[in-house]
């Protein structure tokens, strides 16, 4: 799933994405020695974060000594080519970012924010981490996610269809179908 | 003594006329609105009808996404002319619409998927907003709501959350009440609700406002059996719109 082949040296990229959202939890978790740990020991070796609203300042990294490299930004319009290059997703549960995500067939463990009010958007992430379709993990537990995941394990995400509906509504008006 | 009698009971008459006549005016209110809810959940033709006026309620960013990608699998020739209304807030649900109604219009010959509309609409109350001046806005929210609803007219609501719908269905439903306009409103669930209905939706289960209700998830078909259950709509193909 998008790695290159050449072996030990080659990239690749962890991508965090937090959305328009305001998510200091989730990029708090990630600057953790515990989570780039995990990751390195993954195989991953760069970390992307876009942090969206938020104030807390990761620490950035060229990971020249042998370690992950880490590096962030706030906003962009090019987030589906920085999805489309990563090796692994790790999102907000916003549905546009898991179904994008799930669209390009990426990795994805979901991070549930757990300081929103109206928390319903753990309710897709959780339903589809049953199906196996991706991972769901709370801020504090997302390195013994990454550490514990095994990505043969996931089932691609079939795609819906709305033809069922147009047609129900078609039945229901009286139109024929054609 | 007699008199006092007489017009004793004449005020008697006369109250009791007013309360019978009161009795008598909600009880035939109730039935209409009993009738309105019944007929609501029934198809509505029996021979197939002519093109009817669409009203399609953009919510925002995943909502207009789900929306638009019903309307990409509908047969407009159906639904025209075709209105669409978005928050007076979000400016990037009419563009969308914009995109796939041109979209239409070079595949198809011309004038047959008729004419669209683009409008936007008050909010009621902006996220942050404090509820004594939304007493105001939601006033104006829904005076303008029911300009729009007169200049309109829909025969079928399409919407799918969040808030922005609710006061154009309950405008449509007085409409039918009083015989102004019968419209068929029908509300698809967003996909990311899997075990309890939106405010929205809740409302118009509850209050059986909407002709049809559609679910993407089986545990919510469960839970709101009047609900209808049709799998997931989201195609993925993405980036289009």
């Amino acid at each position: 799933m998008g790695e290159a082949d050449d072996g030990l040296k080659s990239k690749r990229v962890v991508f965090v994405t937090v959305g328009t959202t305001c998510f200091d939890s989730l990029v708090r978790a990630v600057d953790t020695q515990e989570v780039r740990e995990a990751l390195f020991k993954k195989g991953y070796t760069h970390l992307v974060i876009q942090m969206g609203r938020g104030s807390y300042i990761p620490t950035k990294s060229t990971g020249e000594d042998g370690s992950l490299s880490v590096d962030y930004f706030t906003f962009s319009s090019s987030i589906a080519e920085f999805l489309k290059s990563a090796s692994l997703v790790i999102s907000h549960a916003g549905s546009g970012s898991i179904f994008e995500t799930l669209r390009l067939r990426k990795p994805l463990i979901v991070v549930v924010n757990e300081d929103l009010m109206d928390n319903h958007q753990s309710e897709l992430a959780e339903e589809l981490a049953e199906r196996k379709h991706l991972f769901c993990a709370r801020p504090q537990t997302l390195y013994k996610t990454i550490s514990a995941m095994d990505l043969d394990s996931l089932v691609a995400y079939q795609p819906g269809d709305a033809t069922p509906v147009a047609k129900f509504i078609n039945r229901f008006l009286g139109f024929t179908d054609e | 003594m007699e008199n006092r009698d007489g017009s004793f009971f004449s005020d008697m008459g006369c109250i009791n006329a007013s309360i019978l006549l009161i009795i008598g005016a909600s009880t035939l209110i109730v039935i209409r609105i009993f009738y309105i809810i019944y007929r609501s959940s029934k198809p509505l033709y029996s021979t197939p009808p002519g093109p009817l006026s669409t009203l399609i309620v953009l919510g925002s960013g995943g909502h207009t996404a789900e929306m638009l990608n019903l309307l990409a699998v509908m047969q407009m020739e159906k639904f025209m002319p075709r209105y669409y209304i978005a928050a007076a807030t979000d400016n990037m649900s009419l563009q969308k619409a914009r995109v796939l109604e041109d979209s239409l219009k070079e595949k198809s010959e011309a004038g047959l998927v008729g004419t669209s509309h683009f409008m936007q609409i008050y909010r009621s109350r902006e996220v942050g907003q404090s509820y004594i001046t939304s007493v105001g806005t939601t006033l104006i929210a829904l005076t303008h709501a029911l300009w729009l609803m007169i200049k309109i007219r829909p025969q079928v609501i399409l919407c799918n959350g969040p808030g922005t719908c609710i006061p154009l269905c309950v405008i449509a439903f007085f409409f039918k009440a009083f015989g102004i306009r019968w419209s068929s409103i029908f509300y698809v669930e967003s996909i990311a609700r899997v075990r309890r209905l939106s405010l929205s939706g809740l409302l118009l289960y509850k209050l059986r406002m909407a002709d049809q209700l559609f679910v993407q998830w089986p545990q919510l078909k469960s839970k709101y059996p009047r609900a209808n259950y049709v799998g997931r709509l989201m195609v993925l193909s993405g980036g289009e719109f």
